[in-house]
């Protein structure tokens, strides 16, 4: 004979189960996504990070500010680099100084608060650069949360933001689960990377893929099968951040680690 | 019923009404739901231009080359082919109207970016030949040695 107790955990679980979406159970699939995207506009503008190539130089980075109007000194950036230093002993360092704007200029680990950890090289298991910026989601959190229609997403897949309609409620900021918005300084409206919209929309490159000198970033349009971006995407093991939120993110990544993720 | 009764729903009406008065002057001709849908395109079409009017700063060496097409072609053969001029000189904006001159900036912040030693061998960084700028000739500037165009030469007196 069932007990009452079994019956309702036995219940709960099922309703559970049921609930759970196919999706969730679904892995990352390029070509899948390429289907997704079968929509007649011409053009969905993708990014593509080969991790193996960057060497935290941050020329991306000071770059994207100038170009951008980031205040330089203001501790906030469209894009920045974070060093990874995964240690012998099972543990993970991470740190991206002013955003790595001026680079990595010591071997020390900063930690905060002033402090700095030193590593030698002979403790260091892997250590890399990861490039990040907006992920340009096909679900985009951001634009879903914002509650005027001050930020959208355009028929090429950028999300945008209206300087003029926001009215800083943050809703976005908090939403974005890659934490790449933030207050801009002097317009005090949300800011974000925007693919360089101004460049990409003239046939230039974005300024970090242009500033990059070791091909560590580059900028694609997905619904061309010739691009050598989606070549890339669709041929190569590229990886994407936290795709169990559903934001089909769509930059991509190559030699990404379970650590950035 | 009496005339009392209807006068309150008369006034919620009138608010209404200005409401949506106020609404028709206030929102823009533009803004409504565009091509990516309600959930997703719901803005102001004209910020689109806004965003593609911002003023292009960095030109990239294809603008640098006609004129000076020398350095161009000294650093395109050399080791740091792939840095682009204004990666050192700063952001051409409208030179040469404005401004006439750029920058050169000889820090060794500048070379430190790539050429600070760091043991990383899983990344691109190992492989690039590094120093520690603490001990080494830490009182000079890089290209009173090295020719920053093109590495493998020496320094131009």
């Amino acid at each position: 004979m069932i007990s009452r107790r079994n019956f309702c955990k036995k219940s709960m679980l099922l309703v559970g189960g049921v609930a759970l979406p196919l999706a969730a159970f679904e892995l990352f699939n390029p070509k899948k996504l390429m289907a997704d995207k079968s929509d007649e506009a011409k053009v969905r503008w993708v990014f593509l990070v080969d991790t193996n190539k960057c060497t935290g130089c941050g020329f991306c980075v000071r770059a994207c500010k100038i170009e951008n109007e980031t205040p330089y000194d203001a501790n906030v950036s469209r894009t920045w680099v974070e060093r990874y230093v995964l240690t012998r002993d099972g543990m993970t360092y991470i740190d991206s100084p002013k955003a790595a704007r001026d680079g990595f200029k010591t071997s020390k680990i900063d930690q905060g608060e002033g402090k700095f950890k030193e590593i030698k090289g002979e403790e260091i298991d892997k250590a890399f650069f990861v490039p990040k910026l907006c992920n340009q989601c096909e679900n985009p959190p951001c634009v879903q949360v914002c509650p005027v229609g001050a930020t959208y997403q355009t028929a090429d897949g950028v999300v945008l933001v209206d300087r003029s309609w926001c009215i800083g409620c943050g809703y976005c900021i908090m939403g974005c689960p890659y934490g790449v918005r933030f207050f801009h300084p002097v317009y005090h409206v949300a800011e974000k990377c925007n693919f360089c919209y101004h460049r990409i929309s003239r046939g230039m490159k974005t300024a970090c893929v242009d500033a990059c000198p070791f091909d560590a970033r580059k900028i694609g349009n997905i619904k061309d099968p010739n691009d050598p971006v989606t070549r890339i995407i669709m041929t190569e093991r590229v990886n994407i951040l936290k795709e169990e939120y559903g934001t089909k993110p769509q930059v991509f990544y190559l030699g990404l680690t379970k650590e950035v993720k | 019923m009496r005339n009392h009764v209807w006068r309150p729903l008369y006034v919620a009406l009138g608010i209404v009404v200005l409401v949506l008065i106020v609404r028709t002057l206030v929102v823009p001709k533009d803004f409504g739901v565009h091509e990516r849908g309600y959930m997703y395109g719901w803005h102001r079409k004209s910020d689109e231009q806004f965003w593609k009017a911002v003023k292009v700063k960095y030109k990239t060496s294809e603008y640098c080359k006609d004129c000076h097409r020398d350095k161009y072609d000294d650093i395109r053969n050399s080791p740091h082919a792939r840095i682009m001029c204004e990666n050192c000189h700063g952001p051409a904006l409208s030179h040469p109207d404005d401004p006439p001159t750029l920058t050169i900036d000889q820090s060794r912040e500048l070379c430190v970016r790539c050429h600070l030693y760091l043991p990383y061998q899983t990344s691109g960084r190992g492989k690039i030949r590094g120093i520690d700028p603490e001990t080494h000739h830490p009182e000079v500037e890089c290209t009173l040695c090295h020719w920053p165009h093109n590495p493998t030469r020496e320094a131009k007196k």
